[in-house]
């Protein structure tokens, strides 16, 4: 039983002290539980390559005396417990606190200041708990803002699309508690289906490390994880309420844990939000509120040798929409983007009337692992997802209360992984996914954007991370996967024989059923994807270290690229898939240069992805209809590049103050017509100054403030179009951007009660500016957010 | 340590049981749904189709017809219009506009609807015509003008093209102007005529 008491997680602090001599050094330090601080009695210590050893004492405190300058390699071990190595450079006395942590699994590593990666090599940045705690009322993309190099993509200010260097939707992968998210990503006002309160920690992975999860992370990976518990016979939760002035409205999220000391433990969270319409600075946003309840539930059972959880999560999300979005055709537009403020403006309510999205998204997990001796580990896991979506816009009679879009997305897959360590240096996964994916589109009285597809995958992957030395560590990966994807769709007659030419390009989709001016056809796609990754970490010093991330991803098109069919109304644009759509192929390479020290740290990451055949959707035209004239916006593919650097900075003034920033510099360019890619970021940048004072309960106080660039490189979509009322040609300015803007920030937070109790003091859009982003889907219609105070009260128990 | 051996040995079995369980799950799943593969989805109708404006002027024996039609609605061909003949210089018609969803068997009469929601709807005439004048001569529950029912008076001989737009939740009562009346337009169709 003792094992159980045995785990392994590193936290080092280094003092300064030195001594001329040579082998004069000492390296004290001591031991204990990760969890509850108790000293770890009896664990064994030594030095790799020479007789020196000790056991740390009844205090967990070890000393190891007259070391000589230079490296030395630490092995330390408790009964049955899994042999770890820690290397340090020996030039000083040194004092380490090494706190030991369960066999769960993510905590094995060794790890210095508790700063885990997803893997050594990987070029990516967190958002911890705090900072979750921080946008618990908002967004998943909200949160993902604060990171450099992360923006989002929006429709209003609730429906917020996380994106990585300008790519977002299919080309992000997000993993939530280690299943890959599918909840038709596809759409630019489609919104992940996560809620954040439930996981501990977020990250977002730049680099190329993402090979486990899929071949297709084109953008990049965003990691939602869950906490890990200890071993120990404990109940405990917390539960925090949100309250905002702006949408009068809020959060409320509680959560209860039970562990055993047998492994065992589980978990329920639960969240409801609510909020009525939002102000922007000058003016009420009539229909802009939602109403979101979430829950969540874990149970499992964890040791060294084995282990399983089982994971499900329900997130039920209605969002109104900016009733003023909602236009008929591109005059409606027009008259939108010319007049300054939104067409309806109504007295606040809480009502979320049409149009609005409701989404019910469940996802299901059951995952084992067992370690066989002389193998290795071996997981297993079986997960599944619902997606149902349902869009409602403005409708005439009987069809008032009846969704324009209705799908339910069905997804399930089997997945194993090998871990093997052949030897201290040297780690090795392979692993294989089986999926299916199921498209329903449920009868609305109108037809479906997205057809009935079955879309089958398979995957096949291998990893290595080998420690090359102390300071140099390399990874590299490869993976195959297969798609098919299986569609059964109806065309318009004139649209597939003349419009697209499809009977000549894709005769052999036909199945000869015509029904008057409707051919009704099932498309089937087979794909082949090879993708790579590597990586090298080069410790240059204690702080600095140096990140090289090559990859390939390669990325089948979607079925919204494909099939997608149909006007969207709120959107006023008819959007066309095509089927000749192929797939997409990025070369990413990304370099970072890392101080990590609280002093003075930086990051600096340049990158460079070259993407051929980038699937974009751009205007191509207009079509004429009973309900007035839509421009046509079509898939089709370029060559594109996106290249950029992300800058971070933290600075220590003096005890009490801190300064952090970053800079987030892209650059998007359509190679194959030589003009800017569309909807990339702007150039943005944040700064932070923070006041904390430990002693005095906690007190934090911070000043942030962001500003955001005019975005002068855009491809100029505009047009004209007839007005057939003034009978006369206007102009449809829809690709002009909005100029630059600068919010302030501020937050106040302290501890109360050994840190029971917590209080925080949030004001956004500190001086009530009035601005629009070029990101949003939304800004032809509206502002942004005006002022906003937030309050939340955390207690913990 | 006997029945720690024991326990680890039930443990162990639990562990295969559920990788056991995992792959029966999945394997359902593909059986469940792949059952209905080759049957041919149904083409759902588009319920809420418009795909004919008639707009019938009437002026005792002289009646002028105009027509727009578009069968495949959006996409697919280009909707069509039909013109019965000239208006009648320094005349009084009167107005009636009739909507249609002909993919329908028999076509649907959308003017019911709009006629049921009239307070949610308002057409609006506008003509390039000199001389040309379109009133609307009905009213909502709330005495606001609707459009279903006009009188057209036409000047001198000429040509030029009458507009008709429907809207969807204008504001209303408004200043007669689609502009200001705002709303989501849900039919906007111009018609070019010739009064002699």
């Amino acid at each position: 039983m003792i094992k159980q008491f045995c785990f392994c997680l590193i936290v080092c602090c280094i003092s300064t002290t030195t001594i001329a001599q040579n082998c004069q050094y000492s390296l004290k330090g001591k031991i204990s539980d990760f969890h509850d601080n108790t000293p770890i009695v009896g664990a064994s210590l030594q030095i790799v390559n020479s007789n020196k050893n000790t056991i740390t004492n009844f205090d967990g405190s070890f000393e190891l005396k007259n070391l000589c300058k230079g490296k030395i390699t630490l092995l330390i071990k408790h009964v049955a417990c899994e042999t770890k190595t820690l290397s340090f450079r020996i030039h000083k006395n040194i004092f380490k606190e090494i706190t030991l942590e369960h066999h769960l699994e993510e905590l094995e590593e060794v790890v210095v200041k508790s700063e885990s990666k997803s893997e050594s090599t990987s070029i990516e940045k967190s958002i911890n708990k705090d900072i979750i705690t921080n946008f618990s009322d908002k967004s998943l993309g909200d949160a993902l803002n604060t990171i450099s190099g992360v923006s989002s993509l929006n429709t209003g200010n609730t429906i917020v699309k996380p994106m990585i260097h300008g790519l977002h939707s299919s080309r992000l992968l997000i993993i939530n508690n280690n299943v890959r998210m599918f909840d038709q990503e596809w759409g630019d006002e489609h919104a992940p289906n996560i809620d954040m309160n439930a996981s501990d920690r977020i990250d977002v992975i730049k680099g190329a490390n993402s090979l486990k999860y899929g071949s297709d992370a084109v953008g990049g990976l965003i990691l939602v994880r869950a906490k890990k518990y200890a071993r120990k016979d404990s109940l405990f939760g917390s539960s925090l309420l949100s309250l905002n002035s702006n949408g009068f409205g809020g959060n409320l999220n509680s959560e209860i844990i039970k562990s055993y000391k047998s492994g065992y433990y589980s978990k329920i969270q639960m969240s409801y939000r609510r909020f009525g319409d939002f102000r922007a600075a000058d003016y009420s946003l009539t229909n802009s509120g939602l109403e979101n309840i979430n829950a969540s539930f874990r149970l499992g059972y964890n040791s060294f040798e084995k282990g399983f959880e089982f994971y499900y999560s329900l997130v039920n999300n209605k969002f109104a929409i900016l009733k003023s979005s909602h236009i008929g055709n591109v005059n409606d537009l027009v008259t939108a983007i010319n007049s300054l403020e939104p067409r309806v403006i109504e007295d606040f309510s809480y009502s979320i009337d049409n149009p609005k999205q409701s989404i019910v998204h469940h996802l299901g997990k059951l995952l084992a692992y067992k370690r066989f001796q002389g193998v290795g580990k071996l997981t297993f896991q079986y997960d599944f997802q619902v997606n149902r979506r349902r869009e409602f816009d403005l409708r005439r009679g009987s069809l008032k209360n009846t969704p324009v879009i209705d799908l339910r997305l069905f997804t399930n897959s089997i997945q194993s992984d090998l871990q093997v360590k052949p030897n201290d240096n040297l780690k090795l996964n392979i692993g294989i996914l089986g999926r299916f994916q199921q498209n329903k589109p449920i009868s609305t009285g109108s037809r479906p954007l997205i057809p009935d597809f079955d879309k089958f995958d398979a995957g096949i992957y291998t990893i290595g991370n080998y420690a090359l030395n102390e300071s140099t560590e390399l990874n590299a990966g490869i993976r195959y996967d297969f798609s098919k994807i299986k569609a059964r769709k109806w065309y318009n007659v004139t649209d597939w024989n003349e419009t697209y030419n499809y009977d000549e390009l894709f005769p052999e989709f036909e199945t000869g059923i015509i029904d008057g001016v409707r051919i009704y056809t099932t498309p089937e796609y087979t794909f082949h994807n090879f993708s790579t990754g590597l990586g090298l970490l080069k410790k240059i010093n204690d702080d600095l270290s140096l990140f090289i991330n090559y990859g390939l991803a390669n990325r089948v098109p979607n079925p919204s690229e494909l099939f997608s069919d149909g006007l969207h109304h709120s959107a006023a644009r008819i959007e066309k898939g095509l089927l000749n759509i192929n797939k997409e192929t990025a070369n990413k390479f990304i370099i970072s240069m890392e101080r990590n020290n609280s002093n003075f740290g930086f990051v600096i990451s340049p990158y460079f992805k070259k993407i051929n055949g980038f699937i974009q959707l751009i205007p191509v035209g207009i079509s004429t209809t009973i309900r007035g004239a839509f421009p046509v916006l079509e898939y089709n593919q370029i060559d594109a590049e996106i290249y950029g650097v992300d800058i971070d900075l933290n600075k220590k003034i003096n005890n009490r103050l801190n300064y952090y920033g970053n800079i987030s510099l892209l650059r998007g360019k359509n190679t194959s017509e030589n003009i800017p890619l569309i909807n990339m970021p702007a150039a943005n940048f944040n700064n932070k100054l923070t006041y904390f004072n430990e002693e005095f309960k906690k007190l934090s106080v911070s000043i942030t403030h962001k500003t955001v660039l005019k975005q002068n490189r855009f491809p100029d979509y505009n047009f004209y179009t007839l007005d057939p009322v003034l009978q006369q040609e206007v102009f449809v300015d829809v690709s002009s951007t909005p100029p630059t803007y600068s919010i302030f920030g501020l937050n106040i937070s302290s501890a109360f009660n050994k840190g029971k109790l917590q209080l925080e003091l949030n004001v956004e859009n500190l001086f009530n500016t009035s601005y629009r982003e070029h990101l949003n889907r939304l800004r032809y219609f509206a502002d942004e957010l005006g002022r906003n105070i937030n309050f939340k009260i955390k207690i913990n128990y | 340590m006997k029945t720690m051996k024991t326990i680890k040995t039930i443990k162990t079995m639990k562990t295969m049981k559920t990788i056991k369980l995992l792959a029966v799950l999945f394997i359902s799943s593909l059986v469940i749904t792949s059952c209905s593969d080759d049957d041919v989805v149904e083409d759902p109708n588009v319920d809420e189709l418009i795909t004919t404006l008639t707009y019938t002027l009437t002026n005792g024996s002289d009646v002028v017809t105009l027509k727009y039609t578009d069968l495949d609605g959006e996409g697919g061909s280009d909707g069509t219009y039909a013109i019965s003949g000239p208006i009648t210089a320094g005349a009084s018609y009167t107005g009636s506009i009739k909507l249609e969803n002909e993919t329908e068997t028999p076509a649907e009469n959308i003017t019911l609807e709009i006629e049921e929601e009239d307070d949610e709807h308002e057409f609006f005439y506008t003509s390039t015509v000199s001389g040309l004048s379109i009133d609307k001569t009905d009213e909502d529950g709330n005495g606001n003008p609707v459009g279903l029912e006009t009188s057209l008076t036409s000047g001198n001989a000429g040509s030029g093209s009458i507009t008709v737009v429907l809207k969807h939740e204008p504001s209303k009562p408004n200043n007669g102007t689609s502009a200001d009346a705002g709303g989501s337009t849900d039919i906007e169709v111009t018609f070019n005529v010739t009064v002699q």
